[in-house]
């Protein structure tokens, strides 16, 4: 390419990213003349230069945003979001002229006439109806001097060639200086603004302290202080073994000169941050314009400084995220008024060092990610099963937005939300050897942190060896490193043939390295190993080495691609012995392991459940409840426990009979009954099934919302059939269905025959008699809930009296860990079921709820059985 | 009449032969890093001159008994740079370099096995035995390769 177009692309490209900035600056601040001047300033020498070179299609753009930006600066004008906007578009437009440009070296046909015509427009005023035009703006071509000129333009007999569009003829403009009757305002201003131009200019500084390098250049610069410094490391290594030696002194002044080098040209590569983040306030304004968004960038750190090469990289996640938070963070106004915050929501980038690497946190004060919401999606995509949905953190429930293919965007806007979203940015993260990590909290906002090696050409490393063989291994990924052999204080345990280790308060999984890199093992089980414990993305695992040498700067060599495709290594490197060792991959080791991971997190989680839920029954019994819309706005629920199945149905195969709709479901006929709305015609109509004995049942509802656990405290309402009351799910009110009111509608067999069910057991009186206060409190609210009435003792003695006052006890649940169940055996003729809270004995142990609700049906039958016998 | 210079080299009982601008030098490949994982032809990795040089056992891509030395160091290896990647192919025996006529290449016999025919150019009879030019790029892509370049 033509070296000074070339040089042109450069420089223009520069400045418009700077005008972008500014524009965007100066949308929000009008009052300030530095940052318009600045703009003005950019926007003329790119005209300038168009003109210069010879590109009359990007001239006439400039020249037209100029005088429009001319206007704004005379005060003539005032600013106004549209007026930015269409600056904005012709910036755009020129960097699509100038894209076409690098890529064919010349300008791209068409013609701008609209966008002129527009920008004219807009200098006339013509966005600004409630100001008059002010005289000046007249010696700008009218309007009508474009409609008239051909492709050509029209001929200019003074200049003696064919007008350009927007371009004014000599006798127009001579004509339009005459019409102007005050010239001593005109010359006033343009005084104003050059000596304010000169200001800037000297605010800028010398432009000699910096020069233009080719990128190439710093690269190989980059290449040969690395391989000088593996050099230098080799000789070092050299000048250990030998005691003493005349090199020692000149080979360590080598050394420091060595060092100090490395970090100038890793200076020449560092950039600071800011130059990413150049084009997010034009993306932010942009964004909430499109979401009628009210939107604030702050950005800090922007001097903090990385590799080039890492800054390219972070780029697009970066830009991606930002609309993320745009799209889903912040709130529309109106919804942050109602959650009494203000107005205006704020999304925050910083940037700062930590120990070698940098972080970056993108955060909104918005309305924090829905948990529930993810959960939903989560399960419905597959990502995750209903067994993990529940005994999931809510913090590993926001990690869900990472997994491949998850966006939980309700309605897919051109912002973000095509559901490759937050995955790509995780995958673009773990590339470059950073991780990702989020904060939520609901109402809020959200956090998301980023943290990025500061280069990728030199890595810190810890070597461990397996065997013969040494690793290298990013000390990134690396955690921690524990000891563990027998006579250590760490042990590896396995299950079933699956090494594990208990570190602090959870089990690790274990992999060996030779086992994942398929060394051959004869060494039989060695005495004692090293873990090195790794956190690679949500998976922490500890790998069994044999040692771990050292950590050692590294410089990561790429692998020739015959080698490249295998996942577990991601380059290599030459250690200070001269030997050249293979960087791992903590990404590839960790997918060997993910399997062997998942069933031990599995196992740990369900333990965790359990006891979750123990401390649940504890506190009160808690129901899973299915919230479902039917007839009404308001979420209705019932008991998920009640309904066999949810299915949705073609409403065109429902069927009317004189007792109603039936529909044929599973090679019989269901009844059908609606739940407060209507059954549909057509459709799908959503059917709870329920089924009681052989009687099947469809309860027509008008959508399935969600799932929900929570203490189910009803409030009885007895104002509508069909509405056992309302109570709080999820903080809102919601009406509990009473399921058997619309099923004894459609099939008055099952009313029947719930009715004798619930008879039967409401009347049975439940003595239970426990020492433990925990104990009581778990089953009696258990006992209840399965239809008996329960009343509670807490000793023998109290028991003795319960019985004295009320005889008619059916069930006697007693603690034979404080009392001798036939101690009670005479004073009442109550069935008595010994109660345990081991497994060992042949009491019905307490923690399981199945087998002692069975004991007190069998109990209770038995007795009924008795009863009538002796009748 | 065009002449080509021939490095030529042993590996196992056979001589083969690579055209001098092809290689860039010949080194004992020494203090070689394994790669777990990798294919068989794959020797190890080593330091040259602060390179890695990716070595690929020349007995191994071609069927042959591994070699009887028991360390790499007392065999040898022809280096050959590859779209930036450096590679050493480890052969038993260094040869003379021969300048051959191009016109009295033959053709690979039919019978020749099919992993030998994926990388020999063509044969040359000399006056005590044939010299059988190697195809270095394919030398080097891997057995994988070879389907999708006899495919193409």
């Amino acid at each position: 390419m033509d070296d000074l177009l070339s040089e042109f692309l450069t420089e223009t490209a520069e400045s418009l990213d700077v005008v972008d900035i500014e524009l965007v600056r100066f949308e929000s601040s009008p009052d300030d003349k530095a940052t318009l001047n600045n703009i003005f300033r950019l926007v003329h020498t790119i005209k300038g230069t168009c003109g210069f070179i010879g590109l009359p299609r990007l001239e006439s753009i400039a020249h037209a945003g100029e005088t429009l930006l001319g206007k704004f600066r005379d005060g003539a004008l005032d600013v106004t979001p549209e007026a930015v906007t269409l600056v904005l578009a012709s910036i755009d437009r020129i960097k699509s002229i100038l894209a076409h440009l690098s890529d064919t070296q010349a300008e791209p046909a068409g013609d701008d006439r609209d966008l002129i015509a527009q920008l004219e427009d807009a200098a006339e005023g013509g966005l600004q109806s409630k100001l008059p035009p002010p005289v000046v703006a007249k010696i700008e071509a009218p309007p009508a001097a474009i409609e008239q000129g051909d492709d050509n333009g029209r001929w200019d007999a003074d200049q003696g060639r064919y007008l350009r569009p927007g371009e004014v003829s000599l006798a127009e403009l001579e004509a339009a200086f005459r019409s102007v009757d005050g010239p001593e305002v005109r010359e006033a201003k343009p005084v104003a603004v050059a000596a304010a131009e000169h200001e800037e200019d000297r605010k800028a500084g010398p432009g000699a302290s910096t020069i233009r390098v080719n990128v190439d250049v710093l690269e190989s610069m980059m290449t040969m202080v690395s391989e000088l410094v593996l050099t230098r490391n080799q000789l070092m290594q050299m000048l250990r073994a030998t005691a003493d030696s005349q090199f020692k002194t000149p080979l360590q002044r080598l050394s420091g000169i060595t060092a100090e080098l490395q970090d100038c040209v890793m200076k020449t590569r560092m950039q600071p941050i800011g130059s990413a983040w150049k084009k997010l306030p034009r993306i932010v304004r942009d964004a909430g314009q499109d979401l009628t968004k009210k939107i604030d960038l702050v950005m800090e750190g922007e001097a903090t400084e990385l590799d080039r090469q890492v800054l390219e990289l972070i780029k697009d996640p970066l830009t991606h995220m930002i609309r993320n938070s745009c799209d889903h963070g912040v709130e529309t106004p109106a919804d942050r008024i109602a959650a009494g915050k203000g107005e205006t929501g704020t999304i925050k980038l910083r940037a700062y060092h930590e120990g070698g690497h940098i972080i970056i946190e993108v955060s909104d004060d918005g309305a924090g990610l829905k948990t529930d919401r993810i959960r939903a999606k989560a399960l419905e995509k597959n990502v995750i099963d209903a067994a993990e949905a529940m005994s999931m953190t809510d913090a590993q429930i926001h990690r869900l937005i990472f997994a491949p293919g998850f966006s939980t965007a309700a309605k897919v806007t051109n912002i973000s939300g095509r559901g490759v979203g937050m995955d790509v940015v995780k995958t673009n993260v773990e590339l470059i050897g950073g991780t990702i990590d989020l904060k939520s909290r609901q109402g809020a906002g959200t956090t998301f942190i980023i943290k990025i090696p500061l280069t990728l050409a030199i890595i810190s490393a810890l070597i461990v060896g397996v065997g013969e063989h040494r690793f290298a291994m990013p000390q990134l990924s690396v955690l921690e490193l524990v000891r563990a052999g027998k006579r250590c204080e760490h042990k590896i345990e396995t299950i079933n043939a699956t090494r594990v280790l208990r570190l602090r308060d959870r089990l690790l999984p274990l992999v060996a390295l030779s086992d994942v890199l398929n060394l051959i093992d004869d060494r039989g089980e060695p005495d004692h190993a090293c873990i090195v414990v790794m956190q690679v993305g949500d998976t922490r695992f500890g790998l069994i080495v044999d040692e771990v040498f050292d950590t050692e700067e590294i410089v990561v060599k790429p692998l020739a691609k015959r080698l490249g495709s295998m996942s577990e290594y991601s380059g290599a490197t030459i250690l200070g012995d001269g030997a050249v060792i293979m960087i791992l991959d903590p990404n590839g080791v960790a997918k060997s392991v993910s399997g062997a991971e998942r069933a031990i997190s599995r196992a740990a989680d369900e333990a965790a459940a359990a006891s979750a839920l123990a401390a649940a029954k504890a506190e009160g019994e808690r129901t899973s409840l299915l919230l479902f819309s039917a007839g009404s706005p308001e979420p209705r629920a019932c008991p998920l426990s009640l309904v066999t199945r949810l299915e949705e149905l073609d409403a065109s195969s429902f069927e009317v009979t004189s007792r109603g709709h039936v529909v044929q479901y599973r090679g019989r006929l269901m009844p059908l009954a609606a739940a407060g709305g209507s059954i549909r015609r057509e459709g799908k109509q959503p059917i709870l099934v329920f089924s009681q004995g052989d009687s099947v049942i469809g309860l027509a509802v008008d959508t399935i919302l969600d799932i929900v656990e929570d203490r189910l405290d009803i409030e009885l309402n007895d104002t509508a059939p069909g509405i056992l009351g309302t109570a709080v799910l999820k903080g809102r009110s919601t009406e509990i269905m009473d399921v058997g009111h619309y099923l004894g509608q459609a099939d008055p067999a099952w009313a029947a025959a719930a009715a004798q069910l619930e008879t039967r057991r409401a009347r049975k009186r439940v003595l239970l008699v426990d020492a433990h206060p925990f104990f009581r409190n778990m089953l009696a609210p258990m006992v209840t809930a399965a239809g008996y009435d329960v009343t509670v003792a807490a000793d023998l003695q109290e028991a003795r009296g319960r019985i004295a006052q009320d005889a008619a006890f059916d069930v006697v649940l007693a603690d034979t860990d404080i009392t001798d169940p036939d101690a009670l055996a005479g004073i009442s003729n109550a069935r008595i079921v010994p109660l345990s809270s081991r497994r060992d004995t042949e009491a019905v142990p307490k923690s399981d709820r199945h087998a002692l609700l069975d004991a007190i049906e069998r109990a209770v039958r038995h007795k009924d059985y008795a009863l009538g016998e002796a009748a | 009449m065009s002449t080509q210079e021939f490095v030529t080299f042993r590996i196992c009982d056979q001589m083969f032969g690579v055209s001098v601008s092809e290689i860039h030098d010949v080194f004992r490949p020494s203090a070689m890093t394994p790669v777990p994982l990798s294919g068989p032809e794959i020797a190890g990795v080593l330091n040259l001159r602060g390179r890695i040089v990716t070595a690929i056992d020349a007995r191994s891509r071609l069927g042959l008994p591994i070699s009887t030395k028991s360390t790499t160091s007392q065999r040898l290896a022809i280096g050959v740079e590859r779209h930036g990647e450096s590679f050493g192919l480890i052969i038993d025996e260094i040869g003379e370099v021969v300048r051959l006529e191009e016109s009295e290449l033959e053709q690979n016999p039919v019978n020749l096995d099919a992993t030998w025919s994926s990388v020999s150019r063509g044969v040359y009879r000399l006056e005590d035995r044939l010299l059988v030019i190697m195809d270095v790029d394919r030398m080097l892509a891997g057995a994988g390769a070879e389907d999708t370049a006899a495919a193409a």
